[in-house]
């Protein structure tokens, strides 16, 4: 007769130490869960300390204010870093003329009018077309969409803002069409319904309903979408040229913030140069667009989120 | 059906002196944040018996059961007071690991919540943990706890197939079984029948009849019918408060307190 | 006098029902430019990748000539990169979401590690780059190693397996939960007997989908300094390498014109990695969906 299954519990539990586990892991988890906490004050603290560097060399209204990017000179080089912020701000310009009313006809078409069957099929290409790198984008942006714009335009450079521009703008396409599509999904039916009962269109429903109702979500996605814009490196670096220039021209040679940071990056800048430093501050100063961007949209979809 | 309930009562008159008590709470107090949930408990659970636990829904029968194994623990803000003895020992002991009461007291849900795993390893859960890892040890373990639930019959062929390819109450006696893994001392079931056609229910109810040999049974229904079919005594909960405890027939037949009297006879709940 | 008067409504009734069927196939077109985007996308590449895809080109290191490049450095050097990402953002992301949804308690330390990840998510690849580049590279002295480019990745993608992960813990029912603790069982053998088991899909469907971002991530590796032209293959996490988006980004901005091609097949190589990771997420959510 072997002894009734309490007793070997009893056994084997005075064996192990199951107190010790239960006390240890918490305290592991809770430690590995912190490590995103220590990245985000790595990257702020680097992006600081490096900047402040820089602005022992450059003085800060000069880096801010100046209007002149020419990091290289050796006779008189200047860290104005407005060209660059131009830069950046025309390619991001053009995604979103390309991406806002692309995206957002996109997720209305998604959630009110797709049949089951064909949001089975669209849905995916949405994700495909997510997951597709950067680099393959700069690629195609560089050799397939600049010759395309030339044949039609030729006034346009190899290298310019509207091809990079119209590129990340179809990157940023399923973003805003899956966020947006969510925040319209979420619009109870009954209140699509109760206007389709007044005799309403499919279309005044979508227009005058869902989206008014959907709103903060579908802004919300659009701040994030640009935020990408902003922050994306590969297209611009491909495609977009290394001219930074502070003048309202889309069709010759630009140069955005992410770009020079690459540029610097493929060179051998030496540690301890200006120029080493000044990658951090322009990252620093890509870091506090993308981040107020991103603050902004947690705002907008927080604030004005519809009570249903 | 009262035929039956007399007869069970004559013979346990008679083995009521030698019976012992489970659980005994005194002066048990329980809050959810500033919900006082339960107020001034006082019970004694005999062992070896079925004691039901009735009342209309928010009375907190169910609280009452889940902290007599700690569970209501895992909802945050909750806070006791008083005591409740297991077995001489109060569970609210600094020292007391729920872990260790939980090995003593087994529980059945409401809803059947097999883990999706296989027949055989939901019933090896219990043992396994607890640190049983001999394969022929698991395998009469597995065995005589699926007969002790009276689904050996049904799943001996299919241990290894997953626990949901099962019916809803097929899955709630291999919970049972599961329960019984462990060879508890006291099994709590939370309205175990309350998701199940009336067939299986049928059947857990034979079981509990089956099970209260070996084991002490406390269950909570919303069925007052079900408590007076198998329990030897009922408790009456009303606004986490006991109104009434006593022989089960007694309190279905003539209860002292007019608001048991209104809740048997239907008039709210 | 009635305030709605049917004739008018009726009159009316006809511009609002072309206003409806007009605007039905302009989202429609909408829609179909995303479609339409990535059927070009892939035939350019193709057509172009075609030609220059061969055995060779799989086997062979990177060249002058663009007949001679070939893709090897970087695909063996990808291969060791998610080697180091694997494990290491896995083990981060799955410990901070069991963290996160089964011990931490609602307190304003956990709030700030929610928000953190979150904003974590819309930092620039970039600007990881350059966090990788000061305490990876310089500050512990890994170099442009794979495990420097490794351990920058895993950051990078970290947010991703984390919210994953939560969401997959998340949707495990709490009765099972209760049950196990019901049995006597500790939180912990809970957690890695009960809730990761149900949990598993969920957590390596995110997890594979986030790798496969890195794996194609170029501006942090152009950042920590990961060269191009390779002419060996790596024997070791601490020895230097290129991966495939590196390699693709070196074709694409050359002059020559040949390399184009090069690069386009390049791209066909790493988009077979995505499709076959990819596919492999896809069998793995349809293997264990809805299972309770």
């Amino acid at each position: 007769m072997r002894p009734s299954v309490q007793e070997m519990i009893a056994r084997s539990n005075g064996k192990k130490n199951k107190k010790a586990i239960e006390k240890i892991i918490p305290i592991l988890l809770f430690l590995i869960a912190s490590v995103s906490v220590l990245t985000s004050i790595g990257i702020v603290v680097t992006l600081i300390v490096e900047t402040i560097t820089f602005f022992t060399r450059v003085p800060f209204f000069d880096f801010i204010f100046g209007t002149t990017w020419l990091p290289f000179s050796n006779k008189d080089a200047q860290f104005g870093i407005l060209p660059l912020i131009v830069g950046t701000l025309k390619v991001t310009l053009i995604a979103t003329i390309v991406a806002v009313p692309i995206g957002i006809s996109a997720a209305i078409y998604l959630s009110e009018y797709a049949s089951e069957n064909v949001r089975r099929i669209l849905k995916p290409v949405l994700e495909v077309l997510a997951g597709v790198p950067t680099i393959v984008y700069g690629f195609f942006a560089l050799t397939f969409v600049t010759p395309i714009l030339q044949s039609v335009f030729p006034e346009i450079k190899i290298f310019n803002a509207i091809s990079p521009g119209i590129v990340v703008g179809i990157m940023i396409i399923p973003m805003i069409a899956s966020l947006s599509e969510d925040a319209m999904s979420s619009v109870p039916k009954s209140i699509r319904e109760g206007a389709l009962a007044m005799g309403s269109t499919k279309f005044e429903v979508a227009w005058k309903i869902t989206v008014p109702a959907a709103l903060s979500g579908i802004i919300a996605s659009v701040v994030l979408a640009v935020s990408r814009a902003i922050g994306e490196t590969m297209i611009v670096s491909l495609a977009a040229g290394s001219t930074p220039r502070f003048d309202g021209d889309f069709t010759g040679s630009i140069q955005t913030m992410t770009a020079y940071i690459v540029q610097v990056s493929k060179g051998d800048a030496g540690f301890g140069t200006t120029i080493y430093y000044s990658i951090y501050a322009v990252g620093f100063t890509l870091f506090v667009f993308t981040m107020v961007m991103n603050i902004l949209a947690g705002y907008v979809s927080k604030r004005f989120r519809e009570e249903y | 059906m009262t035929t039956i309930i007399t007869e069970k009562t004559t013979t346990e008159e008679v083995n009521d002196s030698a019976k012992k008590a489970v659980y005994e709470t005194n002066q048990l107090n329980l809050w959810y944040g500033s919900n006082h949930a339960l107020k001034n408990i006082d019970l004694e659970i005999m062992e070896n018996e079925v004691t039901a636990i009735i009342g209309p829904s928010g009375c907190g029968k169910s609280t009452y059961l889940k902290t007599l194994n700690r569970m209501v623990e895992l909802v945050p803000s909750v806070k006791t007071s008083g005591e409740i003895l297991y077995r001489g020992r109060n569970i609210f002991d600094h020292d007391y690991g729920v872990e260790e009461l939980r090995t003593r007291v087994g529980m059945v849900f409401q809803k059947p919540n097999p883990f999706p795993k296989s027949i055989y390893d939901n019933i090896a859960y219990g043992p396994r943990i607890h640190g049983i890892k001999n394969k022929k040890i698991l395998d009469e373990i597995v065995e005589k706890s699926l007969r002790g639930a009276a689904i050996w019959e049904e799943v001996k062929d299919r241990l290894n197939e997953n626990a949901y390819s099962i019916s809803g109450g097929q899955q709630q006696r291999i919970c049972i079984a599961r329960a019984l893994a462990i060879e508890p001392d006291v099994i709590l079931m939370d309205e175990p029948t309350s998701a199940l056609d009336p067939i299986s229910t049928l059947k857990v109810e034979e079981l509990v009849q089956e099970l209260k040999k070996d084991y002490s049974i406390i269950i909570v229904t919303h069925n007052m019918q079900q408590a007076a079919r198998i329990s030897d005594k009922t408790a009456f909960f009303l606004n986490g408060e006991v109104i009434e405890y006593d022989q089960t027939d007694t309190i279905f037949s003539n209860p002292s307190d007019k608001r048991t009297e209104d809740y048997i006879s239907g008039r709210f709940g | 006098m009635r305030y709605i008067e049917q004739q008018a409504v009726v009159k009316r009734m006809n511009g609002r029902l072309i206003a409806n069927s007009i605007f039905k196939y302009v989202f429609l077109a909408a829609t179909l430019v995303a479609l339409v985007a990535l059927v070009i996308l892939l035939y350019r590449i193709i057509s172009q990748g075609m030609g220059h895809l061969s055995i060779e080109f799989l086997t062979n290191f990177a060249s002058r000539f663009p007949e001679k490049a070939g893709i090897k450095a970087a695909l063996v050097g990808s291969l060791w990169l998610m080697l180091v990402v694997a494990p290491t953002s896995i083990i981060l992301g799955v410990g901070s979401a069991i963290y996160l949804e089964e011990y931490a308690k609602q307190n304003r330390i956990t709030t700030f590690i929610r928000m953190n990840i979150s904003n974590l998510a819309g930092v620039p690849s970039v600007v990881f780059g350059l966090l990788g580049l000061t305490i990876f590279v310089r500050a512990m002295a890994l170099g442009n190693s794979i495990l420097a480019a490794g351990f920058t990745m895993s950051l990078l993608i970290l947010p991703v397996i984390v919210v994953a992960s939560q969401e997959a813990i998340r949707s495990v029912p709490g009765e099972l939960r209760d049950a196990s603790f019901g049995m006597g069982a500790t939180k912990w053998q809970t957690i890695v007997k009960i809730i990761l088991p149900a949990a598993i899909p969920g957590i390596l469907t995110g997890s594979i989908l986030a790798l496969s971002r890195a794996i194609g991530e170029t501006a942090p590796l152009i950042v920590i300094g990961v060269p191009v032209i390779i002419q060996f293959l790596p024997a070791g996490v601490m020895d230097t390498f290129t991966a495939l988006p590196m390699q693709i980004y070196d074709w694409s901005s050359r002059p020559q014109p040949e390399f184009q091609n090069v690069a386009a097949a390049g791209i066909m190589v790493l988009m077979a990695v995505l499709l076959f990771m990819n596919s492999i997420a896809v069998i793995i959510r349809n293997k264990f969906d809805k299972r309770y």
